[in-house]
Formats: C-alpha cells, sequence, structure tokens
C-alpha cells in the first residue's frame, strides 16, 4: 500500500494505492494522526485506487472517524467501488460515515 | 508446494506474509473462473482474516512460529485451511455481531464475522494445530 496526500483548500485528500489490511494499517493511521496534529480537521480518505480492505483497516478507519470528531473535526470516504461498499454495508459501517461517490462531491461536501 | 493441484505452504508467522499468500490463493481461483466478487472481496477479505487470526491470536504474535496454509480449488469450490500453533478457540463463542448499535463504533471484533459473511461454510477443528477451514463455492 502507498498513501498519497494532497491538500484542497482546508481538506487533506488522502488516496490509498492498494490493500488496507492488518500489515500496514498503522501507516495509514499514523498519516492521519500526523496531519491532525499539524491542524487539519477535515480528512478525506479516497479509495479510488484501492485493492481490498480487511478487519484491521475497517477498524482504523472508525477509530481515526471517532479521533477527528474528538478534534472537532470529520473524516469522510470517497470513491469506494461496488466490492467495497459491500464490504462497508455487511459491517454497517455505511451508516457511521459519510461516503461520497466521488472526490469531487466529498470536497464540496465538507 | 502444490501437491495434486493443491497449495500447501508453511510460512512465518508474520502478517507481512499475508499479501503475497493472498495474492497466490487469488490466482488460483482466478484460473478456476471464480466471479470477480469473489476474487476481489470474499476470498481475499476472508483469508486475510483467517491469516491474521492465526498470526496474531492462535501464535501470539510470536517470531519463531509459523502458519500453515492450504488451498485446493476447482471448478466447483475452494476449500482453505489455516493452521497456527494455537491452543484453539470457540468459533460460535468468538463471533460477535460488529453491527449492532453498541458495537458499531468499535475498532475490533469484525474477522470472524466478517469470515462467515464472505464464506459458505468456516470450521475450526484441531489438526496438528488449531485449524479454521473455509469453503466457498464457485458463482
Amino acid at each position: 500500500m502507498s498513501l498519497q496526500v494532497s491538500k484542497h483548500g482546508d481538506v487533506v485528500v488522502i488516496e490509498v494505492d492498494g490493500q488496507l489490511i492488518v500489515g500496514n494499517r498503522q501507516e495509514l493511521k499514523q498519516r492521519v494522526l500526523d496531519e491532525a496534529e499539524a491542524g487539519a480537521r477535515k480528512v478525506l480518505v479516497d479509495f479510488a485506487n484501492a485493492g481490498y480492505i480487511d478487519s484491521s483497516g475497517l477498524g482504523v478507519l472508525v477509530s481515526l472517524a471517532k479521533r477527528m470528531r474528538e478534534l472537532g473535526g470529520d473524516l469522510r470516504l470517497a470513491n469506494l467501488n461496488d466490492d467495497l461498499q459491500t464490504l462497508f454495508e455487511l459491517t454497517k459501517l455505511d451508516s457511521l460515515f459519510q461516503i461520497a461517490d466521488t472526490r469531487e462531491r466529498a470536497l464540496e461536501s465538507f | 508446494m502444490v501437491v495434486n493441484g493443491a497449495l500447501d505452504i508453511r510460512v512465518p508467522s508474520d502478517v507481512q506474509q499475508i499479501e503475497s499468500i493472498v495474492a497466490q490463493v487469488v490466482r488460483r481461483c482466478r484460473e478456476h473462473r471464480f466471479d470477480g466478487r469473489q476474487l476481489a472481496l470474499n476470498v481475499p477479505v476472508a483469508l486475510t482474516e483467517a491469516l491474521s487470526n492465526a498470526i496474531l491470536r492462535g501464535n501470539g504474535d510470536a517470531a519463531g512460529k509459523s502458519v500453515r496454509v492450504r488451498a485446493e480449488v476447482t471448478d466447483a469450490w475452494l476449500v482453505l485451511e489455516v493452521e497456527d500453533e494455537g491452543a484453539g478457540f470457540d468459533l460460535a463463542a468468538c463471533t460477535e455481531d460488529p453491527t449492532t448499535p453498541e458495537n458499531l463504533g468499535r475498532e475490533d471484533g469484525r474477522g470472524l464475522f466478517l469470515m462467515h459473511a464472505l464464506m459458505d461454510r468456516v470450521e475450526r477443528f484441531r489438526g496438528d494445530g488449531n485449524v479454521v477451514r473455509l469453503t466457498l463455492h464457485r458463482r
């Protein structure tokens, strides 16, 4: 997995390339926490180039969303493919996150 | 090692091994024309959960231990067995529902649930070690 980070106004966009699983989830967690430490309060995780996500990856997203809300911010998601959308529906995490079809719509939603 | 069409490998108990094992199994399922959803979701996620459980819980994330993975793939089904060196666990008792309001915000507790949701059958038994067997019929 690799992470591409960019800023769009006051939104930090983190693009996940590859699988988000137990062996690499800490990279995403630390990157978001570093951005939050630096003052970011709006974080968008873009899964346009992501592969599969396991329960550890889902858990990290839950943990980060909780942390961002504690800081008065938010973490939102974009570009889940059909398989990832199904994963979020199976776990009902689609009810916990604000999920946009595209990056543009996600950016507009903040 | 591949014996009689089945994959049978023993790897170090390290979560960094997971992606390459999953890739090998998915490739074999692709050769047997499993459908796209099964290749992109069911097989990789369920196998990752089984391997993660074996490495982190069964083997206690201990260096020096190993995990054995067997995969038999046909045009009709996939049978996976993941064996660790642990004492085993009660599959039914350990499987929680992460979708309840009280569990939805938890960081953990989705692994066994996903195995059940994504596979047709999940079993646990004693072999030489503690074995989790996952069965998926090809669509």
